[in-house]
């Protein structure tokens, strides 16, 4: 099993790639986009480090996902939450674990239905390397490779932390 | 035809007699009991020990649905059903259609009932033409063709002063008149027991005084007129209470309760099951258990079916569209014998209220064993638990019991000394 | 022998599978419909007021009865979950009743309807259809005759739970024709199992059902008393008939009895919700000013409904492809 690394380094590697990023692409006024659950608790310390002017919102893709003939609607559904226009806005859309990248693909779909954003920036914390579109994320904590059966989860809300899960030893 | 039932527990309520013995039947009457006449040789014996032979059940309200409903049942489908619960003398309503209020459909009845042979079929004559309320019926020639006692079910009379005429016609030629009293405007509309059960269900009720509010009218005519009178499907507690009042005074009221009304209540109705919309309805709990105790104390001396066959499609609706009634004749032994089960009667007791009760309720030569008499006999397991409808023979499989168990299970039913049952 | 009967609105996990009436579910249900219904209400104030989630299924809006108003929060519910939607009035008048529901929903459920909504002036006719007719498609009950409207009862309890928060020290009143509204009963289970303190049924006696101390409310006869220091008030609607059945002797007369006026909603709380399903009659039960004025949240209700409506749906279809798995595992 190879170890995790540490959220914290990992955050403040990624605040730096995110403000050179914006710096290049001259946005000065973003807004940030938690995906529930973990997702919002890495843009919440992502949005205190580097632009904590800036507006923040939430989204739970629950109504977007693409199994719910086969999952119907999870347990918890809460309202998403998206206290700014999004029309014409610099959206930076945070999430913890990024795998198939059909989350993404819902979080986009449902963003969309807000407005039209200038443009959708994707930070994740970890991609574990199991992406079944074509979805990649501008700003990444750390690559894992992970064996068959292994997945990882972000804990938190306080402290985060990363936590290996093995079906196989389950 | 020569039989012999041998080594039964035969229960006679009429004569009191009980006792392991056997019976001799010869030519469709009862020869003896006990040892066998002499030169008496059989040509069947049914070996019936550990079995009860009691005499064929009397059933007073059982609907054959014909002439008029072929799709809800038939003379020959219904008593062949009758024969399957030990039934083996029953009287049928006149809400046929045409209406039992001519000698004609009398006579259609009873000839079709006796080409099938499966039991006694005795019809009620309608009280009033088409049941209407208005206009006598020809009750003397109705009951020259066969009727044995005249009713309106639960159809109202035109008013107060028809009813009270035609009870006193009644009385002058010594005939028999049944009620279902539940006053029709006090149960406009309503398809269950007005309580609590009906109202968490919006179902429209019926109040006890629908039922109440009637029978005192009724009793108090039957008083003042002397006919001859006779209280059908009662179901709540307040009627026990009056009907035995009355006894107490001295009127020679009988009654008869559905077999279904001292197993099920309002209470069943939650789930909306259509197969529960009976008319009268289903009361509540307690008024079960006053049902109980009336049969237990004889105040109600007879239980009778009130079968309904329906087909499936009058059933397979909402609660409140579907017709009324349940498909019960073929289980009235069994249903009568959960009482014995639930340490309600005896067994001779309980007998009585399937066999002489209702016999005498009516006044008909039936309900027991005679020497000499017809041998209408029923041969049951005490011991046998069955599953109700594992072979079920009503055309109308509207019966909410289908698939429970029964305690008892009809094995043999004689009607005049041939065998028109039999398990297996 | 008894007869009981089994949990018709569940699958064997517990999930609602059919919407047919409150009785028999828990609060945690009712509070996870409420919370769905809160996530919906956010949907309805996007620029897209639309969620993918039921796309390419059908909801078949079966009504017995007529009622444009409810038909039509059931319709934009289901667009708004990109479920295609099949409207159908039947009238019960020109054929038997019950060949004509049996016959046709055998029909919609050939068609590959995945839901029903359902609208019928007998009670227990939702009950019936997702008992005896079509088990495996989702049945939502939008009223059956006098028995229930779990939606109706669904959107005003959301109504109460976003203006006051919960229900735990509240006391709501419901007032006019107890005995043949199915949304009075609804709400009063509803308020029970969302553990609501203090219920009051306000009603002269002809328009209270037999037992209602069953639903463990506390009945007043004088409007009076019984709206004094209450914080909800649902009205009820009164229909002309009654007047003719001889459960009252007039309009006029119930109007000055029970009618909810500035005067009388002056003896509840300063801040009391003033509520209706309606549509309602004004001058009947409710004054105009009552209906528009600053405590009226009549039609804040409307917009609720189509949240809780959206909830009951996805929740439902939930329920019905979870056991759909179920039994394909158990085969």
């Amino acid at each position: 099993m190879s170890t995790l690394p540490a959220v914290d380094s990992l955050l403040s590697s990624m605040a730096d790639q995110l403000r050179a990023h914006l710096d290049a692409r001259q946005i000065s006024d973003p807004a940030f986009v938690g995906i529930h659950t973990g997702g919002v608790w890495v843009a919440d310390a992502l949005h205190a480090a580097v632009a904590p002017e800036a507006p923040m919102g939430t989204l739970d893709i629950a109504f977007y996902r693409d199994d719910f003939e086969q999952h119907g609607l999870p347990q918890r559904v809460r309202p998403s939450e998206l206290p700014f226009g999004v029309d014409d806005r610099h959206i930076i859309l945070v999430d913890d674990v990024l795998m198939t990248g059909r989350t993404i693909r819902a979080a986009l779909n449902e963003l969309f239905d807000y407005g039209r954003p200038a443009s959708v920036t994707l930070v994740t914390l970890i991609d574990v390397d199991a992406r079944q579109l074509p979805i990649r994320a501008d700003i990444l904590g750390a690559s894992l490779a992970l064996t068959e059966g292994q997945r990882v989860k972000l804990t938190g809300p306080a402290p985060l932390h990363l936590t290996l899960t093995d079906a196989a030893t389950n | 035809m020569r039989l012999t039932i041998e080594g039964a527990r035969v229960i006679d309520p009429a004569s009191q007699f009980d006792e392991i013995t056997d019976l001799h039947i010869a030519a469709g009457h009862i020869l003896a009991l006990g040892a066998a006449p002499e030169g008496f040789s059989p040509n069947q014996r049914i070996d019936a020990r550990g079995l009860i032979a009691c005499p064929g059940l009397v059933d007073l309200n059982v609907s054959l649905r014909e002439p008029g409903y072929s799709r809800k049942g038939s003379i020959a489908s219904e008593t062949r059903a009758a024969a399957a619960g030990g039934v083996t003398t029953l009287c049928c309503p006149p809400d046929s259609r045409p209406v039992l209020d001519t000698p004609a459909v009398a006579e259609l009845i009873l000839d079709r009932s006796q080409a099938a042979g499966n039991a006694r079929v005795l019809p009620i004559g309608a009280l009033t033409k088409g049941l209407e309320g208005e206009q006598l019926s020809e009750l003397v020639a109705l009951r020259d063709a066969g009727c044995v006692a005249f009713t309106q079910g639960l159809r109202p009379m035109g008013s107060n002063r028809i009813l009270r005429r035609a009870l006193e016609y009644a009385a002058t030629f010594g005939l028999t008149i049944i009620f279902t009293p539940q006053d029709a405007d006090l149960a406009e509309g309503g398809m269950a027991h007005e309580g609590p059960t009906a109202s968490r269900l919006g179902l429209v009720g019926i109040p006890e005084s629908a039922e109440t509010v009637a029978l005192a009218r009724d009793l108090l005519l039957i008083e003042q007129t002397g006919v001859r009178a006779h209280f059908s499907g009662l179901t709540s507690a307040r009627a026990m209470d009056m009907l035995a009042d009355a006894q107490a005074r001295g009127l020679p009221v009988t009654a008869d309760v559905a077999a279904y009304q001292l197993l099920l209540c309002d209470e069943d109705l939650t789930g909306f099951s259509s197969q529960l919309h009976v008319m009268p309805p289903l009361r509540s709990a307690d008024d079960r258990r006053a049902l109980r105790q009336a049969v237990q104390s004889g105040v109600v001396q007879a239980i009778a079916s009130h079968h309904q066959p329906h087909e499936a499609e009058a059933k397979r609706v909402p609660f409140a569209a579907s017709a009324p009634g349940i498909s019960s004749v073929e289980i009235l032994l069994p249903l009568t014998m959960t009482l014995v089960a639930d340490g309600l009667l005896e067994m001779p007791a309980a007998l009585s209220r399937v066999t002489t009760g209702p016999a005498a309720a009516l006044g008909l030569s039936a309900g027991q064993l005679s020497l000499g008499g017809a041998a209408d006999i029923t041969l049951f397991d005490p011991a046998q638990a069955c599953e109700i409808g594992r072979n079920w023979l009503s055309r109308g499989a509207n019966c909410p019991f289908i698939g429970k168990g029964a305690p008892v299970a009809v094995t043999h039913t004689l009607y005049g000394g041939k065998l028109v049952y039999q398990t297996h | 022998m008894s007869l009981t009967p089994h949990h018709l609105q569940l699958n064997q996990q517990g999930q609602l599978r059919h919407f047919l009436t409150i009785e028999g579910l828990s609060r945690e249900l009712l509070t996870e419909l409420l919370d769905t219904a809160d996530s919906f209400l956010e949907v309805g104030e996007r620029a897209v007021k639309k969620v993918p989630l039921l796309r390419g299924k059908t909801v078949c809006n079966v009504f017995f009865e007529n009622s444009t108003r409810t038909r039509t929060t059931f319709e934009l519910a289901a667009k708004r979950l990109s479920a295609d939607v099949l409207n159908l009035n039947i009238s019960t008048s020109s054929t038997s009743k019950g060949e004509t529901l049996y016959d046709t929903l055998q029909n919609l459920e050939a068609m590959a309807a995945d839901m029903f909504v359902v609208r019928h002036g007998d009670s227990g006719a939702a009950h019936f259809i997702a008992e005896r007719v079509c088990p495996d498609v989702a049945v939502i009950n939008a009223g059956d005759g006098n028995h229930a409207h779990p939606t109706q009862a669904m959107l005003d309890m959301l109504t109460i739970r976003r203006h006051r928060g919960d229900f735990e020290n509240l006391s709501v009143a419901i007032v006019g024709d107890i005995l043949h509204s199915r949304v009075a009963r609804s709400n009063m289970l509803a308020l029970k199992t969302l553990g609501c303190p203090d219920i009051r049924v306000i009603a002269p006696r002809t328009l209270l059902p037999e037992g209602i101390d069953q639903y463990g409310v506390r009945v007043f006869n004088d409007l009076r008393v019984g709206l004094r220091d209450v914080d909800v008030v649902i009205m009820l609607r009164l229909q002309k008939e009654r007047m003719q059945s001889g459960l009252l002797p007039s309009e006029s007369e119930f109007y000055k009895l029970y009618g909810l006026t500035r005067e009388t909603l002056a003896l509840a709380k300063p801040d009391a919700l003033v509520m209706h399903p309606g549509p309602i009659n004004r001058g009947v039960e409710i004054e105009s000013e009552v209906a528009d004025g600053p405590q009226s949240v009549i039609l804040k209700q409307v917009t609720y409904g189509i949240a809780v409506r959206m909830a009951v749906m996805s929740m439902a279809m939930t329920g019905q492809t979870t056991q759909r798995q179920l039994n394909q595992e158990a085969n």
